[in-house]
């Protein structure tokens, strides 16, 4: 079996982009990563990719061109760009393929997203009632998780206090202006105790990686980073996850723990050994929780972690340093690409004002959403 | 006078205390669900069987509604502060509803509640109900 690398990268930049459609910043992105590779859209030998928003990705070969390859359509909710990634990943190390591109893209209306209780298979009660809202669902499960650990809400400010930080170090986010701790903690309270400041906004994006087979990465870069592991994992029973009507008396780990023990052990690396790591902060309780469940720390280490500066770029576990979710809003195509895009980035030693110092050579990252799933990757040059 | 609407009277069951919600218990393994569901998600069986929900238990999480959403929500046009949270029912499972109390100081984690049936819009006809956890005081 062959290993994965990825040789070639591009992003249109986050935020708000009046006039363009998420269809085009996919073109963008996907120029921008063949450019990288040296490589031509005629030299791909396969395409996964996706959108929630903005469209179906396989409609792109009309702009990028009309080569026959097989271009698979990816809808996975948050995971989609995990789930091309190892849909792409399986299709190169069997053999199958020897070099392809992933896309992921959105573009998203303004504000909090509506979502239908019957996609769920729940009655229209719960819509109706109010209690299809995922803010809620984040403040309920941060309410228990300071509850059982002990943590004083005060860090949920600090977390996107760095966010910000980060995002104005990092010129393709979309938040690049820094806001303190105490403007965090004083703005509107959106789902106690999180405020308008510490969740993400739906936005738009898009991200696009060359990817080939590892012996032949050096064909296209002199600098490959290699695709130790993607993994992906859905919920089981008694974990804690949104538009849950009803939960389990018994608790069982997020699907965060398994997709990510199962990436470690797939890459033969252990959390320990991560130099950078990009992790899903819908909002601030969501970082939070992560940190411990992929195993990065222990449950209730982290406010130690955070308040002492270890997850800031030049701390010792840097945390989301492109500015995560928090500072580049939440295109949900284009989301877990940007994580991957930004860990090449520091991998490469090309992330700039936002490099981590130090020269990382693992990076990891992870996202989690509705309706309980969670995909992983542990990247290593 | 009529009685309230419900807003979707199939969650419910009459009970010698009153009305109850109505989910299902998995005959095989014991596992609870809310509403009620066909297939167990414990042991992938099914043999789901209807059972009264306990109408006492005890906060296991909540948080605010802090801005009125979007649709599919149908309740009051102004918006009206309101609270949602889980409660553990003992032995069965932890159920997601609205909770009768708003002000954050007086929530806890851990507190005593019980089912109540609440107005969360009204129309020509009088107002809807939907379920909801107060504080249960006895």
């Amino acid at each position: 079996m062959s290993g994965v690398a990825i040789v070639g990268i591009g992003m249109h930049r986050f935020g708000r982009t009046e006039g363009v459609s998420g269809r085009a910043q996919a073109v963008h992105a996907a120029r921008r990563a063949l450019d990288d590779a040296g490589l031509r859209f005629s030299d791909m030998q396969f395409g996964f990719g996706g959108s929630h928003s903005a469209g179906d990705a396989d409609t792109l070969v009309s702009e990028l061109g009309l080569t026959g390859l097989p271009f698979i359509n990816v809808a996975n909710g948050c995971a989609t760009g995990g789930s091309a990634l190892i849909a792409a990943d399986a299709a190169i190390r069997s053999g199958t393929h020897d070099l392809g591109i992933v896309i992921g893209f959105d573009k998203h209306p303004r504000g909090a997203f509506d979502t239908d209780p019957a996609e769920h298979g729940i009655g229209s009660w719960y819509g109706e009632t109010g209690m299809m809202v995922t803010t809620q669902f984040f403040g309920m499960k941060i309410q228990r998780y300071l509850h059982d650990h002990g943590i004083k809400p005060d860090v949920l400010a600090e977390i996107a206090a760095k966010a910000f930080r980060n995002g104005a170090r990092n010129p393709m986010a979309w938040r690049r202006k820094e806001i303190t701790a105490d403007e965090i903690a004083a703005a509107p309270m959106i789902s106690h105790p999180l405020t308008q400041y510490m969740y993400c906004s739906p936005g738009e994006g898009a991200v696009a990686l060359v990817l080939c087979r590892a012996e032949d990465a050096h064909r296209y870069t002199d600098r490959p980073v290699f695709l130790a592991a993607a993994t992906f994992r859905s919920r089981r029973y008694g974990s804690f996850e949104v538009f849950s009507p009803w939960l389990a008396l018994d608790r069982a780990p997020s699907p965060t723990v398994d997709a990510a023990a199962a990436a470690f052990d797939a890459a033969g690396v252990a959390p320990a050994e991560v130099d950078v790591a990009q992790i899903q902060d819908t909002e601030s309780g969501a970082e939070l929780m992560h940190m411990a469940e992929t195993g990065l720390c222990a449950h209730g280490e982290q406010e130690e972690l955070i308040v002492s500066g270890a997850t800031a770029i030049e701390g010792r576990l840097p945390v989301n340093t492109d500015g995560g979710c928090l500072a580049n809003g939440e295109p949900i195509g284009a989301s877990g690409l940007r994580q991957v895009h930004e860990n090449v980035l520091q991998l490469r030693g090309d992330a700039g004002e936002h490099q981590v110092p130090g020269d990382p050579r693992v990076g990891f990252t992870h996202v989690y959403g509705a309706p309980g799933i969670s995909a992983c990757t542990v990247l290593t040059r | 006078m009529t009685a309230p609407r419900f807003v979707d009277p199939s969650l419910l069951t009459d009970t010698a205390d009153g009305p109850a919600l109505l989910g299902s218990r998995c005959s095989d393994c014991g596992a609870h669900t809310f509403p009620r569901q066909g297939g167990c998600p414990r042991c992938t069986g099914a043999a789901m069987e209807d059972v009264p929900l306990s109408r006492t238990g005890t906060l296991w999480s909540w948080t605010t509604q802090g801005f009125r959403p979007k649709p599919p929500y149908t309740g009051t046009e102004a918006y009206e502060p309101y609270a949602v949270g889980y409660v553990e029912l003992p032995d069965q499972l932890l159920v997601e509803t609205r909770l009768a109390e708003t002000d954050p100081d007086r929530l806890e984690i851990g507190m005593p509640v019980e089912l109540a049936l609440v107005p969360f819009r009204g129309d020509d006809q009088g107002s809807v109900h939907t379920y909801a956890f107060v504080r249960r005081t006895s």
